[in-house]
């Protein structure tokens, strides 16, 4: 366990000492009035989503910030309150938008715990497999964003190229690009369709060469150094106290990875790196994202070596009370009629208890922390969505920096405001 | 590894392997403080603000039909019978605290407090209560003593209500044109 200490990076704390969140305009060091009031958002193009800031300007220098959001608040947690465990699992994937199935991963874990409910070998694997792609997926969509929007408008092209290789095999898996709802509780809606494994294959040993493509496009671009390095400065410690998690931490120089530090599925059976960089800025944040796509890639490739061992095995578990017969058993037995009927009527029940599970999704910890009282609809569904939390930073990281760093240090922290909103 | 000598502990369940400390809300700052220098508690994960309204009186959702119609509210048919303990106070508030170090642990606080008490907030213990206590102010109307910013944070400032109060109801916002001829 490695943490830098904050002297590397700067001394003491830069989080606001009146309210964390809100940095406030210092009299000492600016003239009041020179200030200059400037409403950003909540409709701008670069603010990935609906995210409002209102910025106090002294010329070009960020004197105080305040995030505003709520702008996308759809009620998730409540809606599901009055939806049984099955039909809920479409709701997270709508969450976190980007990431969709480290959501719908968090809650169907969730439920399984409550259940006590073991899924088959396959059915881990695949989960694992398609939650890397997923990563990949988010990363692209980051980093092509991120890249536009200060101005490597050909890095967009790129990391969509790849995206689009991503949602083609989720195409092929579960038959949508996105909002997948594949992963069911017990195990997977569906087998793995037999052309899935050598197109994965191929996908994990070209991924590796993509992200050398992109880092040969920004890596020595010197506009793209200057606007990331030493940009939107957060100490390990800071990251910790503002409860901080995945590549946000991990460039704060805190070697910190649920998959390694609490293994679920089966990441203690795969062979992988934690990216940790030391600098706590935009580029150490960016250089993250791009080792994590190499590091997923090595795990899909060993995901699907295992897999392809796991041919013709059980993708669910075979409980009849919480899983859903097989389609065809309905045209001959009674006894699954019955059971499919009252899976998409009444529901299972779950019962009564309170669990909390977390992963590692593409912006940190995932977590759902799901409250039963033994009926068939949670009672308390809270989801502990990353880029929350990542935004609270956003007042100590743009301490002292220029308004045109703040585009780059807002997408530095990967909000999706799906997530952020809920 | 369950902490020992939490200051205002007031019970300790484990349940699916995870540990719950039920705590003290008057003395909710102390026993952070303790956790986070003592015990090593250095990431507050969530914190998390659930209504027990009803809990345990209306029973579980089914498909069972009465004169009136569908009651959707009661008792399953598949045997599910038990009433679910009962809960001391309306009201939790819970937190997710996370040791990140080599040993890495979970750990869960519940404070219960009735409709209309207050308790002390902890973003001067991690600053990351700020958001997440604000949610729950937005969500639940649980007030933080202390909180230098306590406002609604996802629902616009002049809203009624807290809608994951489980008095409020689905699809309580009223909707232009709907209903008339």
């Amino acid at each position: 366990m490695t943490i830098v200490p904050a002297e590397k990076i700067y001394e003491g704390t830069r989080i606001p000492a009146r309210c964390p969140t809100i940095l406030d305009v210092d009299p000492a060091e600016h003239d009041l009035d020179d200030i200059l009031t400037v409403n950003f958002g909540p409709n701008h193009p670069s603010t990935h989503g609906v995210l409002r800031l209102i910025v106090q300007l002294d010329g070009e220098h960020v004197a105080g910030i305040e995030a505003v959001i709520g702008y996308l608040h759809t009620g998730f947690e409540k809606t599901m309150e009055a939806k049984t465990y099955w039909k809920g699992i479409t709701y997270p994937e709508r969450i976190d938008y980007l990431s969709f199935q480290a959501n719908e991963l968090v809650f169907v874990l969730a439920i399984e715990k409550l259940l006590g409910l073991s899924t088959p070998e396959k059915a881990t694997w695949m989960r694992m497999c398609l939650s890397e792609l997923n990563r990949i997926h988010s990363h692209l969509v980051w980093l092509g964003t991120s890249a536009l929007e200060m101005g490597a408008i050909s890095m967009f092209w790129y990391a969509f190229r790849e995206r689009d290789m991503v949602l083609d095999l989720f195409e092929m898996v579960t038959g949508v690009r996105m909002h997948t709802r594949y992963f069911q509780v017990g195990g997977l809606a569906e087998d793995i369709p037999e052309g899935f494994y050598a197109q994965a294959r191929e996908f994990a040993r070209h991924m590796p060469r993509a992200v050398n493509d992109y880092e040969g496009l920004l890596d020595r671009n010197k506009i793209w150094l200057e606007r990331t390095k030493g940009i939107g400065l957060l100490s390990a410690a800071d990251a910790l106290a503002l409860g901080q998690s995945g590549p946000m931490l991990r460039a704060s120089g805190v070697d910190w990875d649920l998959r390694k530090a609490m293994p679920y599925l089966a990441y203690d059976e795969v062979d992988f790196d934690v990216p940790v960089y030391p600098n706590g800025d935009v580029y150490d944040r960016y250089k993250v994202h791009m080792d994590e796509m190499r590091a997923s890639a090595r795990i899909v490739g060993q995901c699907i070596t295992r897999l392809e061992e796991m041919r013709g095995q059980p993708w669910i578990a075979d409980d009849r009370k919480v899983v859903l017969p097989p389609r065809e058993e309905l045209h001959t037995s009674m006894e699954s009629l019955i059971h499919h009927f009252k899976i998409v009527t009444e529901g299972y029940l779950v019962p009564e208890g309170q669990v909390y599970v977390a992963v590692e999704s593409a912006r940190g910890e995932c977590g759902c922390y799901l409250v039963s009282d033994g009926g068939p609809k949670p009672w308390r569904v809270k989801f502990r969505a990353p880029s929350f939390a990542a935004l609270q930073t956003l007042a100590t990281c743009l301490r002292d920096t220029a308004v045109a760093d703040l585009i780059a240090v807002a997408a530095s922290l990967d909000p999706v405001m799906g997530d952020v909103d809920r | 590894m369950t902490p020992t000598g939490v200051p205002g502990l007031v019970e300790t369940v484990e349940a699916h392997g995870e540990t719950t400390l039920v705590v003290d809300p008057a003395r909710i700052v102390e026993t952070c403080t303790h956790l986070r220098d003592a015990e090593g508690f250095n990431v507050l994960v969530d914190v998390s603000g659930v209504d027990y309204l009803g809990w345990g009186t209306k029973d579980v959702a089914g498909y069972i039909g009465t004169p009136a119609g569908r009651d959707l509210n009661a008792t399953g048919s598949q045997g599910f019978q038990r009433v679910p303990d009962p809960k001391p106070k309306r009201f939790a508030v819970v937190y997710h605290l996370l040791k990140v170090a080599d040993e890495p642990e979970r750990l869960r606080l519940e404070a219960w407090l009735d409709d209309g008490e207050e308790i002390d907030s902890v973003v001067r213990v991690w600053p990351a209560a700020d958001w997440f206590e604000r949610e729950v102010y937005d969500m639940v109307g649980i007030g933080f003593r202390g909180h230098p910013y306590l406002v609604r944070i996802l629902m616009p400032e002049d809203w009624e209500g807290h809608p994951l109060r489980k008095d409020y109801p689905v699809g309580g916002e009223p909707v232009r044109f709907s209903g008339e001829a």
